[in-house]
C-alpha cells in the first residue's frame, strides 16, 4: 500500500470528484462501500423528509452496497474496476434501470419494475459506477423547474425556496448538494443547461445521437439527448465518455466513434489555451429581456475567454426568434405519439371504472395517471398532427428547423463555438410561474435552438447574483465538436473558481 | 338483407365490378421487424417478445435490413420503382394488441411504386398495376373469452415484419381478384419471403369493392371488406359484396362508404364502421428511425440474384420445353416443382419432357401433396430414367407404375429395381405365342365369341396374356400376335 492511503478517512468522500474518488478506489485508499456509504448517509441527511431537497425520488442502498461490494471484489482480485469505480452516480428517473422503479415522476407509471437497463446506465455500470438512486424531475421530463414532478418539486440547493430548473432537476441539485459526483439527466429543450445554470454546476447535452437513447423514456424523440451533470470539467468529460458511442439499439446513434476528451481539456488548462478558438457572440441571445446581473455575469466571463486566447466576434442567428414556436409543435406532436403507449394494459396504473367498457379504461387511466402539464403538451400535439394540419404544423415546423439549422452551420464556418446565456434569469421562486406555462416555456429560450439543430451545448457556472444564486454560461458547438467545448470549459475553469464553489444546505447550516 | 344470389350477381349486365386487393403478407424473417426477437409460429403466448415488441418504456425500433431485403425482391420483381429513400410513419390508434399506441408503417414515402403483377385466368394471361408496396410490423392478437369481460393478449404476432401490397382498382370479377390473389400468392411464396398461407395469416387479403353502369368511367362508392382468411372464400366473399351493391343500387339505394367484414360461416358480411367513423390516424414520420436508404447498388444485387419467374418460366415452358400452357402452368405453381421438374429434364436419361410433364403431374404431385418435394424419395433424374425406360421399351407402362411405388418406398433407381427383378418387357415373339396360344385353348367359349365377331374379346384375351406373363409382355406384341391366332 502507497503512503497516499494514509489519506484514508480525513477526506470526506462526498467532497471528491469522481475522478479523485475512482482513483482512490482503484489505489485502496478507500473503498467503494465506504464511498456509497458516505454518499448515502448525506442524502438520507439532507434529502428526505419535509425539508430536504426532494432530489431523489428513490434510492436503491442495497442496490448501491450491493455494486460497491462488487467493485471492492474486483479490487481485491486485481481486475480492472472501470474508470467510474466506486463513483456514486444518480439517474433522472426517466432512465430504465433492471429491478429498480422507474416513474418519470408520474402517477401513470408508479409502481414499474422495468426488466431491462437501458444502454447508457449499462455503460454506466460496466464502468464500475454505483447507481445510488433515480433523481426527481418534471413530469415526462415536461417541464422547466421540476415543479411539474408528481412526487413534489426539486429545492436549490442554494435557495430551498426557488426551483432548480428542469426538467432534470434533481439530477443537477444531487450534484450541486453533493449527493453524488456524477448524475445523468436528459435534454429535449434545455433540459440538462437551464438547470445545471440555476444550481451552479455543469452540464452537457451532447450532439444528437452521440449517447444511446436505448432504454430512455421518450419525451420528443428527434430532441431527447442524454448528458451528464458533474461539479467540475474533468468529471463532466469521464461521465461522457463513458456513456458515448455508437449503440446498434438506437438507429439514431452515430456510428462515427467520438474523440477522446483528455487533449482537448489539457489544451484548454494551458496558459493561452485557447489561442485558435473563435467564439461567437450571436446577438438574438443579448437581449434586453435577460437580467441584468445575468448578462453582466455572461460578458465576464467572455472577456475571460479572450483573455486565455480565444478570439471573439459577433455572429448572427436569425432563425432564433422562431425557435420557442417551433419547439412547441415538434416536442408535442412527437411527446403526444410517444406517451400513447401509457395506457393502462401492460405497466404502471390502470383505472378501470365500474362496468366501463376498453375505452372508458383507456379515459380514466390516462386522466388519473398524466399531470397538468403533460396532458396540455399531448393535446397541442395530437391538434397539430390530425388529419389535414400535419403540413401547416409539423411540417412547416421541421422546415423553419432546417433553417435554424442552416443558421448554426453558416456561424461554425467562422467560429468554433458559441457562447450565450444559459438562461434569462437566476433561479425564480417556486410557484413564481406555475400558473402561466408561456412564461414558463420562455425560461428555455436561450437552449432550444441547440437541441433543434442537434448542437453539443454547455453550461458552466460563470458567476453568482447578489443574492447568491448561481448563473451559467452556455456554450454551444459543431457536431461531434464537443472537444471545443471542454477546452473553453477547462481553460475558464482554470482561471476562475465559481465551479468549485457548493452550497451550504439550509440543513447543514441548521 | 339481400336476397340476392352470386349467380343473379354475375348474370347481372348492367354492372360492371371495380375492384382492387390490399394483401399484407408477413415476411419470413428470423426476426422481428424492428428488433432482434424471433418470429416462431404457434410458440407459447408472449414468448416472441423483448422489450421492443412489448412497447416497453425507453426501448426503441431498429429496422430489419434482411425484411428489407425482402420487400425489395417482391419490388424488383413486380418492377415497381424503388424509393432511394423511403420512410417509416407512426400510424396511431389505441388498441390493446398495439403495445406502442402506433404501428411503424409507411406513408407518404413507400419502399416500392407503380408495380405490376402478372396473373393468369382461364389461361389468358392478365396484368394488374400495383399502387404500393411497404413494409410495417404486425400487431399482436387479441382473444376475446367467451362468457367473460376479460380478453387476452398475445404479442408474439406484434412486429412480425409485413409487407402490404396495395392493388390499383384493375380488377372487374371476383374470379380476376382470385386469380391475382393466387399469383401473388405464387410470387411471395417463388420469392422465398413469405409462406403465403391464408389459413395461418401469413397473407391477408382486404378488397375494395364498387360497382358502375357498364361504359361509366366515374368510380362508385366503395366498401372495404375485410376478414377474408381463407383463399377458398375469396371468390366467394367478393361476389356477396358485388351482388349486395347491386341490390342496393338496383332497389333504388346508394352505396355507404363503410368497412365491412366477411363472415365465412353465415356466407354473409356485416358493417364494422362508416366513413364518419373512420381513425384519424396521426401519420407523421417516426423520428426514431432514420430514412431507408437503399443504394442503385443493392437494388442491382438484389436484382441479379433474382430468381426466373413464374410468368417468364410459364413461356419458356412453352416455347422452348413444347409444353401445353395447362401443363406449363401447374409446373411453374410453386417454384419448388419448378425447378423439380427441371432437373428432370436435364438429367442425363433425356426423357421427354412432355412425358415427363404428365408423370410429374398424374404420379408425382399426387403422393407429395401433404410433404415437401425435397424429401421425396424419388429424385429428378430417377424419375427420368423411369420414363427413358418406357421410350425405349424396357418396360411397360404397366410395369412402370408399379417400379414408381416401389421408387418411393425404397429409394432405390428404377434400372437397379429391373435388373435385380427381371422386370424387362418381354418382346419374344415366340414366348408370347406360347402363352397366347395356351389362353386360347384353356378360353374355347371367348374365343369362339371373337370369332363369331364379338371385337371387344380381345382385350379380354390381351389382358389374360399379359397376366400369365407377369405383366413384362409388350402390349403392342401380345395385341398382334392374339389377333392373327384368333383369326387364322
Amino acid at each position: 500500500m502507497s503512503a497516499a492511503s494514509t489519506g484514508t478517512g480525513t477526506t470526506d468522500p462526498t467532497t471528491m470528484s469522481a475522478l479523485a474518488l475512482a482513483r482512490a478506489v482503484r489505489q485502496r485508499e478507500l473503498s467503494a462501500r465506504e464511498v456509497t456509504t458516505a454518499h448515502l448517509a448525506r442524502i438520507a441527511a439532507f434529502d428526505k423528509g419535509e425539508r430536504g431537497l426532494n432530489a431523489f425520488l428513490r434510492t436503491d442502498e442495497a442496490g448501491a452496497l450491493a455494486a460497491a461490494d462488487a467493485v471492492d471484489a474486483k479490487v481485491a482480485r486485481g481486475e480492472d474496476p472501470g474508470v467510474l469505480a466506486g463513483v456514486p452516480v444518480g439517474l433522472k428517473d426517466l432512465f430504465v434501470t433492471e429491478n429498480l422503479e422507474t416513474t418519470c415522476a408520474s402517477k401513470i407509471l408508479q409502481g414499474w419494475i422495468p426488466p431491462y437497463d437501458g444502454t447508457a446506465v449499462a455503460r454506466l455500470r460496466a464502468a464500475g459506477a454505483i447507481i445510488v438512486g433515480k433523481l426527481n424531475m418534471d413530469e415526462f421530463a415536461m417541464g422547466s423547474s421540476n415543479e411539474n414532478s408528481a412526487f413534489g418539486p426539486c429545492r436549490n440547493p442554494w435557495d430551498p425556496t426557488r426551483v432548480t430548473g428542469g426538467s432534470s432537476g434533481g439530477s443537477a441539485a444531487a450534484v450541486a448538494a453533493g449527493f453524488c459526483p456524477i448524475t445523468l439527466g436528459t435534454d429535449t429543450g434545455g433540459s440538462i443547461r437551464q438547470p445545471a445554470a440555476l444550481t451552479g454546476v455543469l452540464g452537457i447535452k451532447p450532439t444528437y445521437g452521440r449517447v444511446s437513447r436505448y432504454g430512455v423514456v421518450a419525451f420528443a424523440s428527434s430532441l431527447d439527448q442524454v448528458g451528464p451533470f458533474a461539479g467540475c470539467v474533468e468529471d463532466l468529460a469521464l461521465a461522457l465518455e463513458v456513456i458515448s458511442g455508437h449503440d446498434p439499439l438506437d438507429a439514431t446513434s452515430i456510428v462515427e466513434a467520438p474523440s477522446a476528451l483528455g487533449p482537448a481539456l489539457a489544451a484548454g488548462g494551458r496558459p493561452q489555451g485557447l489561442a485558435g478558438l473563435t467564439v461567437g457572440l450571436p446577438r438574438e441571445y443579448f437581449i434586453p429581456g435577460t437580467d441584468a446581473e445575468v448578462d453582466a455575469a455572461v460578458r465576464a466571463a467572455i472577456r475571460e475567454l479572450e483573455s486565455a486566447g480565444a478570439r471573439v466576434i459577433d455572429v448572427s442567428l436569425p432563425h432564433t426568434p422562431h425557435a420557442l414556436a417551433t419547439y412547441y409543435l415538434i416536442a408535442p406532436a412527437e411527446c403526444s405519439s410517444n406517451l400513447a403507449r401509457f395506457d393502462g394494459v401492460r405497466y404502471g396504473r390502470r383505472v378501470q371504472p365500474p362496468g366501463g367498457d376498453l375505452a372508458a379504461m383507456y379515459q380514466a387511466t390516462r386522466e388519473a395517471g398524466f399531470g397538468d402539464e403533460v396532458k396540455r403538451r399531448i393535446m397541442l400535439g395530437t391538434y397539430a398532427l390530425r388529419s389535414g394540419y400535419y403540413d401547416a404544423y409539423y411540417r412547416k415546423a421541421q422546415q423553419v428547423r432546417t433553417l435554424i439549422a442552416d443558421d448554426f452551420r453558416k456561424v461554425f464556418a467562422s467560429c468554433d463555438a458559441v457562447a450565450t446565456p444559459t438562461s434569462p434569469t437566476a433561479a425564480f421562486k417556486i410557484g413564481e410561474k406555475t400558473a402561466d406555462p408561456v412564461q414558463m416555456y420562455l425560461a428555455d429560450v436561450f437552449t432550444l435552438s441547440c437541441n433543434l439543430a442537434g448542437l453539443p451545448g454547455m453550461s458552466i457556472p460563470c458567476g453568482f447574483t447578489r443574492a447568491g444564486l448561481p448563473i451559467g454560461l452556455q456554450l454551444m458547438g459543431r457536431p461531434l465538436g464537443e472537444a471545443a467545448l471542454f477546452q473553453l470549459a477547462a481553460a475558464y475553469a482554470a482561471r476562475t473558481d465559481h465551479a468549485r464553489r457548493r452550497p451550504t444546505l439550509a440543513l447543514e447550516a441548521a | 338483407m339481400s336476397a340476392t344470389t352470386t349467380s343473379a350477381a354475375t348474370a347481372a349486365p348492367d354492372f360492371e365490378a371495380v375492384i382492387g386487393l390490399e394483401v399484407h403478407c408477413q415476411l419470413r424473417t428470423a426476426s422481428k421487424m424492428f428488433s432482434a426477437a424471433p418470429t416462431h409460429f404457434g410458440a407459447a403466448p408472449n414468448s416472441q417478445t423483448d422489450p421492443v415488441v412489448l412497447g416497453l418504456p425507453g426501448a426503441l425500433p431498429v429496422v430489419n435490413r434482411q425484411a428489407i431485403e425482402f420487400a425489395l425482391r417482391i419490388g424488383v420483381a413486380t418492377r415497381s420503382k424503388i424509393r432511394a429513400r423511403s420512410r417509416f410513419a407512426r400510424k396511431h390508434y389505441f388498441y390493446p394488441d398495439l403495445p406502442k399506441g402506433y404501428q411503424i408503417s409507411q406513408y407518404d414515402e413507400p419502399l416500392c411504386e407503380h408495380g405490376l403483377v402478372q396473373f393468369v385466368l382461364d389461361g389468358q394471361p392478365r396484368e394488374a398495376r400495383l399502387t404500393r408496396i411497404h413494409l410495417e410490423e404486425d400487431a399482436g392478437k387479441n382473444t376475446h373469452l367467451p362468457g367473460r369481460a376479460t380478453s387476452l393478449v398475445d404479442l408474439n404476432r406484434a412486429g412480425v415484419p409485413l409487407i402490404e401490397i396495395v392493388g390499383e382498382p384493375d380488377l372487374r370479377s371476383a374470379a380476376e381478384a382470385g386469380a391475382y390473389l393466387r399469383a401473388l400468392r405464387q410470387l411471395v411464396r417463388w420469392l422465398e419471403i413469405s409462406d403465403g398461407n391464408m389459413e395461418e395469416g401469413s397473407l391477408r387479403a382486404d378488397a375494395n369493392v364498387s360497382i358502375r353502369p357498364r361504359g361509366q368511367s366515374a368510380l362508385g362508392t366503395k366498401t372495404e371488406l375485410k376478414n377474408i382468411n381463407s383463399f377458398k372464400f375469396v371468390e366467394k366473399a367478393i361476389e356477396h359484396e358485388i351482388a349486395r351493391q347491386i341490390d342496393v343500387v338496383t332497389s333504388g339505394g346508394r352505396v355507404v362508404q363503410e368497412t365491412r367484414s366477411w363472415d365465412a360461416e353465415r356466407g354473409t358480411s356485416f358493417s364494422m364502421r362508416s366513413k364518419e367513423q373512420a381513425h384519424d390516424y396521426r401519420y407523421f414520420p417516426d423520428p426514431d428511425l432514420p430514412p431507408v436508404v437503399v443504394s442503385p447498388d443493392w437494388i442491382a444485387r438484389v436484382t441479379s440474384a433474382l430468381p426466373e419467374l413464374p410468368a417468364q418460366r410459364r413461356t419458356r415452358f412453352v416455347e422452348a420445353l413444347g409444353l401445353p400452357a395447362h401443363d406449363a402452368e401447374v409446373l411453374t405453381g410453386e417454384r419448388a416443382l419448378a425447378d423439380w421438374y427441371e432437373a428432370a429434364v436435364a438429367a442425363p436419361s433425356k426423357a421427354d419432357p412432355r412425358k415427363l410433364s404428365s408423370w410429374v403431374q398424374s404420379e408425382l404431385l399426387r403422393v407429395v401433396k401433404d410433404t415437401p418435394l425435397a424429401e421425396c424419395p424419388i429424385k429428378p433424374d430417377m424419375l427420368a430414367e423411369l420414363v427413358a425406360l418406357i421410350d425405349a421399351g424396357t418396360i411397360s407402362g404397366k410395369i412402370a407404375k408399379d417400379l414408381f411405388a416401389r421408387m418411393l418406398q425404397s429409394g432405390e433407381r428404377p434400372k437397379v429395381i429391373v435388373d435385380r427383378e427381371g422386370l424387362t418387357q418381354v418382346s419374344d415373339t415366340s414366348a408370347i405365342e406360347a402363352a397366347a396360344r395356351a389362353i386360347i385353348e384353356a378360353k374355347p367359349k371367348e374365343a369362339a365369341a371373337y370369332k363369331a365377331g364379338k371385337q371387344q374379346m380381345l382385350g379380354f384375351f390381351v389382358g389374360q396374356t399379359i397376366k400369365a406373363m407377369g405383366g413384362k409382355a409388350n402390349p403392342q406384341l401380345v395385341n398382334d400376335i392374339l389377333k392373327k391366332l384368333l383369326e387364322s
